[in-house]
């Protein structure tokens, strides 16, 4: 008897994994790593490659004198020589400084702010609408009236890094939270997390996707704002990546001018992957990423 | 609305509904979903409620879990651990391992790091995912899923399982496997089990009672004893039989319904 229950139990066993084998094979097989990465990399490599060509093609066409638009064989070098110089460094700094401060200060505002309004019926009907409409706002409109408040300061910038960025966290946090599964909620409750840790263990992290969605987009209008007001607020024993450009502008040094720009534009893409990186991360985590993504 | 009304029997029943209705909405928008109902489950009993689609039994569950209050009547459910509640998906969260999916309830009980690692493993061994906990939910099957999510509700170390149609998206063999599963956890485990479902042979083949709600708003219009000893093969005669005459009852009940 006590033998028969144990070959029961063995066979019931066997079926159950052997189902279970049977229906996740082949689930887990993913492309190498080399190969990902390649796939990934070739056609920006080819872009990059065409967009130089283009200018070339460009300048080559005689449509502008050298000295307003130089070409690839001018600036590169000029870049490489603009890269090892203190200034860059230090406009480097201090760039990086008002990014990393206004955006870290924007994302606990943002947070804040779109958790309450998330959680309270009042606050929602008051500021729901008002932070998209602060969204919509362009950040350089809010300079003349951050000067006027904080002069050509460090301030001035920041005030409009913060505006820039804080709605759309915000509004990424309440997307999130609204969006969250009643299933999940319900499931969260069912096992005993209530109060806070129904957001902790459950609404938060449940909302994460679409929190750094509003992040994502939160440094974009962060970076933008910033380089708008370091062109704009330019304080003269302070110098930064905006700064130069603008200096470069007026001394006429078009060489350098493409430099700088090009320098923003890799700081952009660099914090564009790294935002791509989060998101990639969290999507295959949930298990929502295509296999060959 | 309606008193709570003490609950006479409550000493014997684990689940025990008087007179409870529940009204969604107001005005001229409500819904009526359930109208004094009564309903009393002995301990280790194993109740499957059966009726059509939008008769009350997601309504029912969620008010017993707590998840919901009733507009009136009275809900009893022995013990101190609330009931635990299973869905139709598995409701598991897709951020967390399969183990830690396990073993949040464990935390939220507040045990403490090794009493956790100890019952997520036992729990899914009980289950036979053993190897399984360090897979994310997506990665496994949807029968396997429900397990994990089965697991997650035995960690509550409820006396009482609610569940709403859990197998009801699965293949029919994973199914068969998982009704041998779940009713050797009942039986080890002592479990009352209050299970929804609109598959009248799962219930013959689950149940000690199957209790039939008529169409909306739900009330019990029949109740059958299942006397045949446990287990049953799902297409056994006396299961068949008894699913035959459960589907008459609730053919006729939709009939009228519709009159
Ligand atoms: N949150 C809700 N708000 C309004 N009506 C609801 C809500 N939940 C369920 N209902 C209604 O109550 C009735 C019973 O629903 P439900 O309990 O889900 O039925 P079942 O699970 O038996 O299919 C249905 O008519 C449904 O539309
Ligand atoms: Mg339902």
């Amino acid at each position: 008897m006590a033998s028969d229950t144990i070959a029961a139990k063995t066979t019931e066993t066997g079926a159950i994994s052997g189902l279970d084998a049977l229906e996740i094979a082949g689930r887990e097989k993913e492309p190498s790593r080399a190969r990902k990465l390649w796939f990934q990399t070739w056609p920006k490599l080819t872009a990059i490659a065409l967009a130089i060509l283009i200018w070339q093609a460009v300048v080559w066409s005689g449509w502008k004198d050298p000295w307003a638009l130089p070409g690839p064989e001018a600036v590169f070098p000029d870049l490489w020589e603009y890269v090892q110089t203190e200034a860059f460094w230090s406009g480097l700094g201090t760039t990086a400084r008002r990014a990393g401060v206004g955006f870290a200060t924007a994302v606990a505002a943002g947070l804040v702010l779109g958790l309450a309004v998330a959680s309270n019926k009042i606050l929602r009907a008051a500021l729901g609408s008002m932070i998209t409409a602060l969204q919509t706002m362009p950040s350089i409109a809010w300079f003349p009236l951050a000067i006027l408040l904080f002069q050509l300061s460090e301030q001035a910038i920041f005030f409009v890094v913060v505006l820039g960025a804080a709605p759309s966290v915000a509004n990424g946090v309440l997307h999130g939270v609204d969006y969250v599964p009643p299933l999940l909620r319900r499931a969260g409750t069912n096992i005993g997390a209530r109060g806070f840790n129904l957001y902790r263990y459950v609404i938060a992290p449940a909302a994460l996707p679409a929190i750094v969605a509003g992040l994502k987009q939160g440094w974009a209008f962060a970076w933008r704002s910033l380089m708008a007001g370091e062109l704009l607020v330019v304080i003269a024993t302070k110098t930064s990546i905006g700064a130069q450009l603008q200096y470069a502008r007026e001394l006429s040094e078009t060489e350098r001018l493409i430099s700088i720009m090009i320098t923003i534009l890799v700081l952009g893409l660099l914090a564009d992957a790294a935002f791509g990186a989060a998101d990639r991360a969290i999507r295959r985590r949930w298990g929502l990423l295509d296999r060959n993504n | 609305m309606t008193a709570a009304t003490p609950v006479k029997e409550s000493a014997t029943a684990a689940v025990a509904l008087s007179g409870v209705t529940k009204v969604y909405g107001r005005g001229s928008e409500a819904v009526l979903a359930l109208d004094g109902l009564d309903l009393t489950v002995r301990p280790g009993e194993f109740v499957c409620l059966v009726g059509a689609s939008g008769c009350g039994k997601s309504t029912l569950l969620n008010l017993v879990a707590g998840l919901d209050k009733p507009t009136g009547g009275a809900i009893e459910v022995a013990g101190d651990a609330r009931p635990g509640l299973m869905f139709q998906e598995s409701a598991l969260f897709p951020w967390l391992s399969v183990g830690a999916n396990v073993e949040l309830p464990l935390k939220l009980r507040g045990l403490n790091k090794q009493q956790r690692r100890d019952r997520v493993a036992e729990l899914l061994r009980t289950v036979h995912l053993g190897d399984f906990g360090k897979h994310r939910p997506h990665q496994l099957s949807g029968g396997m899923r429900q397990r994990v999510a089965l697991a997650r509700t035995l960690a509550l170390d409820t006396p009482v399982l609610l569940m709403d149609e859990p197998f009801g998206a699965l293949d029919a063999m994973t199914r068969d496997i998982l009704h041998d599963e779940l009713e050797r956890i009942y039986l080890e485990r002592e479990l009352t089990v209050l299970f929804v479902t609109h598959n009248v042979r799962e219930a013959a083949r689950l149940a000690d009672r199957i209790v039939v709600l008529s169409s909306r708003p739900g009330r019990i219009i029949h109740e059958t004893t299942v006397d045949a000893p446990r287990p049953r093969r799902i297409d056994a005669p006396e299961v068949a039989a008894i699913a035959a005459d459960v589907t008459d009852r609730l053919r006729k009940e939709v009939i009228r319904h519709g009159q």
